[in-house]
Order: C-alpha cells, then structure tokens, then sequence
C-alpha cells in the first residue's frame, strides 16, 4: 500500500480512536472522585506568594 | 576561563558576519550581516573590558523573584504595540488612499512590503512579547520558584528582539518566503529556534523546580503554546538556502503538501499563540483583578484539553475550494465548528469568574478591559467557526470579512488582554501603589473599543458587499462587476476602518502615557523593594 492511503487509513481508524479515548479518559479523570479539594486548592494557587518564592523548609504549601 | 570562551566566540561570529556581508548575494543579506557583526563585536568589547576583573558573588537571588526581565519585556510590549498600531493604522490609509504609496519609497515602503511588517510587529513583536514577559511573570508566582536558567531568561528577551529587528528589516528590504505569518527568510527561522528551545528550557525548568504541588492551569496552556509553536515553526520553515551567503530559499514541501503545511502552521498560530497563549494569561489575570478564584478548576481542564485536541485540526478551513481533498477540508470545518464549544467554555469560565462581583466593573476599569476582551474573544470564535463553513466561506474568503474578523480577535481579545495586563503588571513590577490615573484607563478603554467597532462593522459592511458584488451575474451568465468596481465600493469603509485604527493607535499611546507616569510618578508602594527582602 502506498504511503499516503496506508497514513490516511491508520489516521481516521486506530489513531483517531485512540485519541478520543485519551481525551475521554483526561476528562473522567478531572471528575474523579476527590478531586474537588485538590482543584479548589489549586484554583488558589495565583493568591499565594505574590512577592517571593516560598522559602524550601516550609515545603509545598 | 569563561570570559575566554565567549571571546572566542563572539570573535569568530563578527568575523563570519564580516565574511557573510562581504560576500552577500542580496540586500537585507548584507544588511542582517553587518548588524550581527555590530552586535557580536559591541558584546565582544563589552566582555573583553569586564575579563579578568574582580567578581563580586552573586547574593543568594533564590529567595526572590527575577522581574528584570520581565519589567524589560512590558517595556518592549507597549513598543512594538505601537509601532504596529502605528503601520497597521498607515497600511489602512494607503489603501484608501493609493498615493500615500510614495514614489520615493517604492519597493520598500509600499503596502505589499509594509503589510507584512504590521502582521508581524503586532503578531510576534507586541503579542510574542507580551506573551514572554507574562509567562515569566505567572510562572514564578504560580510555582512559587525564581525563573530557571539564570541569565538564560535574559538570552530569550534579547534573542527574540534581535528576531524581530531582522524580521522586520528583512520584509522592508524583501527577504520573505512568501508564506503569511511564516515571512522570515532561513537564517531568522533557525535563530528564532534557537530562542524559542531556551524559553521552553526556561519555562519548563521553573516548573520542574516549583514549590506548589500542582500546576496552576494558566501554566498549562503557557506552556502548550510553546511546544506546539516550536513544531509549527519547525515543520512549516522546512526549507533549503539557495545559497548560505543570501537570503532566498526554496520550500521542501511543494504544492497542495505546501498549502496544506503553511494553513495547518497559519490556523494553529492562531489557535495556539493568539488563543491558548493568551488563555493563559486570561487564567491568571482575570482570577487576580477580580480578586476571586476561577469559576471552576474543573471547566478549565476540559476547556484545556478540548481546544488542544480540536485546534490542530482546524487549518484546511483556510483552503475550501483548492486542490484540497474534500475530506480535508470537511475534516478542517468540522473541527472548526466544534471548537466552538470549547472556546464558548473558556469564555463562560473567565466571565463567571466574576459571579459576586460585577459590581467591580463599575469602578475597575481594568477589570472592564479585561471582560471586553473575553466578549470580544466569545464574539471572534462564534464568527470563525461560522465563517469556516463551507458555504459562508465562499462568501466571505478572499473579502475583508476576514480581515474584520480577524482584528475583532487580534485587538478586541489580544490587545484588550494584554492591555489589562500591563496595567496589571506596572504598578507591582515598579513597586508602586496604584495606577497613576484610572480614568486615562477609561479613555483608552472607550477609544479602544470604540475603534474595533468601527474597524469590525466597517469591514463586515465592505466584505458582504464585495463577496456579493463578486457573484453577481447577469441573465446571460456574465460577471456584472470588474474587480476594480468593487474597490471603488469599497472607499468609504477603508475611510472608517483607517478612523477606528487612528482610535485604537490613541488609546494605546494614553496607555503608553499612564504607564510612564505609573512607573515614575505614582507613590511608591510602602515597603519597596520588598524583593530584595530575604526569606525568613
């Protein structure tokens, strides 16, 4: 098979399945369970050290 | 020792750029030479005299954020916005008023040389570097970590102005390859790069070495901006130098492959510079004026992951009716119009941000900008999706349509954004309390706005006009109008769009004015140089 149709043929069967199940799987899983709080706490994130860096031994706040 | 080495260096870069002038088969060739040999011997000079002289340590700059960059960058935004403005205003003139081709200038100033210098200098020049000076911005305080690379942040600002210099000169004096928003010739394509590796290592590098347990989204789409513009840059500038000493070269690609290459580049510039670039400083802008978190975290993933796997596909749009494959093209409207809902998400997102806190609208006018920017933004990606159908594209390709829509986007969301976050950024970058006058911000608000609306309603007029016009046949068959008829139709919109830019040019130079005297005049912030403050 030439390269074109063989590249056509694989693009719009297993590869484009393969991204949608990607794509599926990405967004189930930023509705997975306890992911609220983690996102609420992400959201925060701009609020915090505004001036400088946070200092190591506090850690990741 | 290292100082030898940057000595030996930059001695043989300004002596290849002396041979490369030398035997220059062209003009901006020539010209490009001898500015890197300047610039190689000026650095040369500058590291020679600082050799072999007494180093005092570097304090521990860990404890603080890098914001010189970062203040060099919004300097360079409001610039190059002006300079674009500025031709892009001229440009709207000269073609409602061919004289201001001039003579004298012919071949280096006309429209066809200055066009691409107004695409590029608000495109690049003014969003590339609001976009550098942002990122770095967000990313330090999103990670809670001082930028990667030390001096490296400094090599991409000066790098890519350097860019933007040989860029610019290079279409004034004609190196192009002819390929819209991919104009540099070779040797700028392989600089840019080269910038374009050291942002990425910079900004990925802060990110590898944050503080925060997570990636705040606005780095997300940061940081796809940058690696899909680093393979569209690559794949679209595939070209062979007809010669290393000029500035022509020949495409890899050939034909409807090219096409196909230069709109799957072109859209996704769009889709991934203008649009999923600035979504990140939208993601962080926004949530900070308001003084809220986003509306929902949760939103802001899908809309992440549903405009990166859409986008990418929406290129063959741009090549309805063409020796394109139908599939092709079908595939590219599809995606188009289903992009429409991820764009919709993001915007519903920015706005309800606000939920609670309308009433800061009334009294912030940055806050306003920023929110005109997200209508403008929803108000952009319902027409292109719409414009991407096939029929409709029949009507409006090849028309002025195009032309509106674009600016409904270009300066109604990336102008009106990055407006919002100079005015953001200023006052904390300089140490300062406030602004220096709200209601300079007003002014530039009302002007700016007011001249997209000329600018965008002027250009639907004239473009479904001359679409219509385009088609119009007679009962025998024929064509009733000749091109010129429709360019003499179209004077009096050329009038208004020229008016709408000479609106928008005076807001950003009131802009330009208020952040001047924000920088200057303002009262200091209380407890300034708060960055210099180690940590407990």
């Amino acid at each position: 098979m030439e390269t074109y149709s063989f590249l056509r043929e694989l693009a719009d069967s297993w590869v484009l399945l393969i991204l949608f199940l990607f794509f599926a799987a990405v967004i189930a899983f930023a509705f997975r369970p306890g992911s609220r709080s983690i996102h609420r706490e992400t959201a925060n994130i701009p609020f915090r050290n505004d001036d400088r860096p946070a200092a190591d031994k506090e850690g990741a706040r | 020792m290292l100082n030898y080495v940057k000595l030996v260096a930059l001695g043989l870069i300004t002596l290849v750029a002396m041979i490369a002038a030398n035997y220059a088969r062209d003009l901006s060739y020539m010209v490009h030479a001898m500015l890197i040999m300047v610039i190689a011997g000026a650095m040369f000079l500058w590291v020679l005299r600082n050799t072999d002289e007494p180093v005092t340590p570097d304090s521990d700059l860990s404890a603080s954020y890098m914001d010189g960059v970062i203040r060099y960058g919004v300097i360079a935004t409001a610039f190059w916005g002006i300079a674009g403005f500025l031709v892009g205003t001229f440009i709207a003139f000269q073609l409602a008023f061919p004289g201001l081709n001039f003579d004298w200038s012919e071949g280096y100033a006309n429209f066809g040389r200055l066009r691409p210098l107004h695409t590029s200098a608000v495109i690049f020049a003014f969003g590339g570097n609001a976009l550098i000076c942002t990122s770095f911005y967000v990313v330090q305080r999103t990670c809670a970590a001082r930028l990667w690379g030390g001096n490296l942040a400094w090599f991409v600002f000066w790098g890519y102005q350097l860019f933007i210099v040989l860029a610019a000169t290079g279409y004034l004096l004609g190196a192009t390859q002819s390929k819209e928003y991919a104009e540099p010739e070779w040797y700028v394509d392989i600089w840019l790069t080269l910038v374009w590796v050291a942002y990425l290592a910079v900004f990925l590098g802060t990110i590898i070495k944050r503080k925060e347990p997570h990636i705040y989204v606005a780095n997300w789409f940061f940081l796809s901006f940058i690696v899909t513009v680093a393979m569209l840059h690559i794949v679209n500038n595939l070209s062979l130098p007809v010669s290393i000493w000029g500035s022509q070269s020949v495409q890899v690609f050939a034909g409807v492959q090219d096409a196909m290459v230069q709109w799957w580049y072109g859209h996704n510039a769009v889709g991934f510079f203008l649009t999923a670039g600035f979504l990140g400083m939208m993601y962080y802008f926004v949530p900070k004026q308001a003084d809220r978190p986003i509306f929902s975290y949760k939103l802001s993933i899908i809309h992440f992951w549903a405009l990166i796997f859409l986008y990418i596909w929406a290129g063959p749009h741009h090549l309805h009716y063409t020796a394109l494959p139908d599939w092709a093209s079908t595939l590219g409207m599809v995606f188009s119009i289903v992009l429409w809902m991820p764009s919709w998400g993001g915007m519903i997102n920015g706005l309800m941000t606000l939920q609670g806190a309308w009433d800061k609208l009334r009294t912030d006018p940055v806050l306003r900008m920023l929110v005109i920017s997200l209508g403008f933004y929803g108000m952009s990606t319902f027409e292109g999706p719409m414009m991407s159908i096939r029929a409709v594209n029949s009507l409006s390709h090849y028309t002025d349509w195009t032309i509106g829509h674009v600016h409904s986007g270009a300066l109604g969301w990336n102008g009106m954004i990055t407006f919002g976050a100079l005015y953001f950024l200023v006052p904390r970058l300089w140490h300062r309390e406030r602004l220096y006058s709200l209601g300079l911000v007003s002014w530039h608000f009302w002007l700016a706005t007011i001249g997209i609306v000329l600018y965008a309603a002027s250009m639907w007029v004239t473009g479904i006009m001359e679409g219509l016009m385009w088609r119009e046949v007679d009962a025998n068959g024929f064509l009733v109008n000749s091109f010129a008829d429709t360019v003499s139709a179209k004077f009096p919109m050329y009038v208004v769009r020229g008016l709408g830019g000479v609106l928008y040019l005076t807001g950003a130079l009131i802009m330009c004015y208020n952040l001047w005297m924000t920088a200057t005049r303002s009262p200091a912030k209380a407890g300034a140089g708060a960055a210099a403050v180690p940590a407990e």
